[in-house]
């Protein structure tokens, strides 16, 4: 069974980001970056499938070349290989999923997990277009996944409102990971240092014929209001009429 | 991070972050009631790797160098100092006289065992009549046929209830002394004339014991002799050498724990109706904290990175175990201070680091022996 996960490089969500003067996008210098949790999710999970079935999991992120470090980050955890397309321009997730498509047809993997969105941008879109590209089936968001013993499909439970959603979709599909589905593994020190030697095919996107063209463009990001003090109210009936006159929510 | 600590390391200690967070912070109050180390962490810890991490490659290590190693111990320390102790005596004085001067077969068997956690070391130097004075001691070993008979007793010895070897400095002769006259032996366990004494009871370091170690005409062989005869003084003083480094790191990461919680609560704590992070007094002491921190930080880094150049670094490494260690003490007394009667509570864990870090100003050579060597230097010659 061979898995293809991706792998984005994105800014420490726990950093205190600062926005870039022109607006457009955050200060990097002196930021950490790190995989995106949900990718080093999807990364567990190919593992897991892997651990099971054998195979192989390949890894594959797109930027300039200090999107390595975070392959080697997965490739620390028990990936077997990456794909490095080097590329640094900007972009949207229809040029992302575009990228992908290409990989998927020269890797032609059983399964492509990815996370269900990148926790810089928000966007969470990469998965839905990328099966939409390559007319596979897929199941987003999934917090549970098995192989059926046939290896021809995946059962995907989803966390839907109230309950519990369970998808079977037929290989090769397409998955999203959601939160729950594991906890990642740590990365030990004799993994970390075998990752050095393990290989990454470098691509560019000319080579894959993908012209990159961003349809979505960031015009303007700002930091969130700063959070008010609130009142102490006397009564009942004074909350209802600042609900009603100043709030204006009832 | 310093530049120069390598990408590895860095990832690794990415992952030790999270370990300490995720894992060993929720343990810190049963590893202080119970004073044991949860078998399930001590295995997580086996597969981090970090029994191994100074061991060489060849003998199933990771080989890092001195500096990586440090910001590894560092960051480990920002948790129980039971689990850094673990850590940094296989990694550190309990496997370097075998990594240093072992024969070929010493390092084949027992590196591989320290390497992943399997078997747990000692060293044993200190007895009760020798501490500071390592090269008064008492224990002697005298040849037999092939072999040595030791004779005498260690005190304070860590880990020595649960090792399964030990690094055993004696004398070998009574007139060449630390010139000539001590021999490091790699004793076994199991050895017939060897037995654990009184564990002591301490101050703070729970999870981690010492113990004294008797030795009743317990017969060593040959093979167990760890470099030359007579090597024996100079093989102690380099172990404890890196040793002393490895106890700045621990230092600086057990004050930067502490100066995050006392930021916490400075913010968190409101007195005469406003947070007492608002007072100069505590201001000050925030302030001069992370001062030395900085300071400290910046000698281990250098100290570190010229040993791994091939430096002699003997001066600068007791110059960085004096100042991080004693900077290290002042600043778990104000923290302390600082959190006002919780501090002295153990509902805070500012309590239990404060009793911690107390020894650190002790072992691996104490702060007034530290200034010794360093003025011993400044007038030499
Ligand atoms: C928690 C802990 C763990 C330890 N683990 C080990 C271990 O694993 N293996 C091991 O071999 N040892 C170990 N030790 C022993 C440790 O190395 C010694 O305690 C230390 O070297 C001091 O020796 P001492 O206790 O005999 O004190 P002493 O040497 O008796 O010193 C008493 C006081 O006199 C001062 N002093 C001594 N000589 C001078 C001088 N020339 N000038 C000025 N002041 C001087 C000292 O600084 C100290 O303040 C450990 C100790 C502790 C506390
Ligand atoms: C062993 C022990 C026994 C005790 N027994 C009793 C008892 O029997 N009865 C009783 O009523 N209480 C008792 N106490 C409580 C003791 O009196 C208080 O702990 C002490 O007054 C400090 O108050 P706090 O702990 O709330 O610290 P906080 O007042 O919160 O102080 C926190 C820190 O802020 C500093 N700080 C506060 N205000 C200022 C300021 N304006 N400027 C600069 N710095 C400031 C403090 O010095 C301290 O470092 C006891 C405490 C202990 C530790």
């Amino acid at each position: 069974m061979k898995i293809l996960v991706t792998v984005k490089r994105v800014s420490d969500p726990e950093a205190k980001l600062k926005i870039k003067p022109d607006g457009l996008w955050i200060q990097t210098e002196g930021v950490k970056f790190v995989v995106n949790p949900f990718d080093e999710i999807a990364v567990e999970e190919a593992l897991r499938i892997k651990e099971k079935q054998t195979g192989e999991v390949v890894v594959v992120s797109v930027g300039d070349k200090v999107v390595t470090e975070q392959i080697r980050a997965a490739l620390a955890m028990g990936a077997d290989r990456g794909i490095f397309v080097n590329y640094a321009g900007s972009y949207d997730s229809y040029d992302i999923a575009n990228i992908l498509a290409k990989i998927v047809e020269q890797e032609k993997p059983d399964i492509i997990i990815l996370g269900k969105q990148a926790v810089d941008d928000d966007m969470g879109q990469a998965g839905f277009m990328l099966a939409e590209l390559l007319g596979y089936p897929q199941a987003a968001f999934a917090s549970k996944v098995e192989i059926t013993d046939d290896k021809k499909k995946a059962k995907v439970t989803r966390e839907i409102d109230g309950g519990l959603e369970v998808k079977e979709v037929e290989l090769p599909c397409i998955i999203t990971a959601d939160l729950r589905l594991n906890t990642p593994r740590y990365a030990s020190l004799p993994n970390i240092m075998k990752a050095k030697q393990k290989p990454v095919k470098e691509l560019t996107v000319e080579s894959l014929g993908v012209a990159v063209k961003p349809r979505v463009t960031v015009k303007k990001l700002s930091e969130p209001p700063k959070r008010k003090g609130g009142v102490k109210v006397e009564s009942v009936q004074d909350l209802v009429s600042k609900l009603k006159t100043e709030a204006k929510v009832i | 991070m310093d530049e120069r600590i390598t990408q590895e390391a860095r990832h690794f200690i990415d992952t030790i972050k999270r370990f300490v967070k995720d894992e060993c912070m929720p343990a810190e109050d049963a590893i202080e009631q119970t004073g044991r180390l949860p078998d399930g962490l001590i295995g997580k810890m086996k597969d981090l790797g970090l029994f191994g991490l100074r061991v060489p490659a060849a003998y199933g290590g990771s080989g890092m160098n001195l500096l990586d190693y440090c910001y590894v111990i560092k960051e480990l320390s920002k948790t129980h100092d039971a689990l850094r102790a673990v850590i940094s005596v296989n990694n550190g004085i309990g496997s370097m006289a075998i990594v240093h001067d072992g024969t070929e077969e010493q390092k084949k068997h027992y590196l591989p065992l320290l390497a992943s956690g399997d078997y747990i070391a000692a060293f044993a130097l200190t007895e009760p009549g020798a501490g500071s004075d390592a090269s008064s001691i008492a224990t002697t070993a005298v040849k037999e046929n092939n072999g040595w008979i030791l004779n005498g007793m260690k005190h304070f010895i860590t880990n020595a209830p649960i090792a399964d070897i030990f690094t055993v400095i004696a004398l070998t002769d009574k007139e060449k002394r630390a010139k000539g006259g001590i021999t490091a032996f790699l004793v076994e366990k199991s050895l017939k004339g060897m037995r654990i004494g009184n564990i002591h009871n301490t101050m703070g370091g729970k999870g981690w014991l010492q113990a004294e170690v008797i030795f009743e005409d317990c017969f060593v062989p040959d093979k167990n002799l760890i470099g030359a005869i007579g090597n024996g003084f100079k093989i102690a003083m380099k172990t404890l050498n890196e040793g002393r480094l490895s106890a700045a790191a621990s230092a600086i990461g057990i004050g930067e724990r502490l100066l995050s919680m006392g930021i916490e609560y400075a913010k968190l704590r409101k007195q005469f109706g406003k947070p007492i992070a608002e007072f100069e007094a505590i201001q000050w002491m925030l302030a001069d904290s992370a001062t030395e921190l900085y300071a400290a930080d910046r000698m281990l880094a250098d100290t570190a990175y010229r040993f791994d150049q091939g430096e002699d670094i003997r001066t600068q490494s007791s110059m960085t175990k004096l100042f991080a260690t004693e900077s290290a003490f002042k600043i778990a007394d104000r923290m302390l201070q600082l959190h006002g009667g919780m501090g002295f509570m153990k509902e805070t864990k500012v309590e239990r680091m404060f009793r911690d870090i107390r020894a650190y100003r002790i072992f691996e050579g104490t702060s007034e022996i530290q200034r010794f060597m360093i003025a011993r230097e400044l007038l030499r010659g």
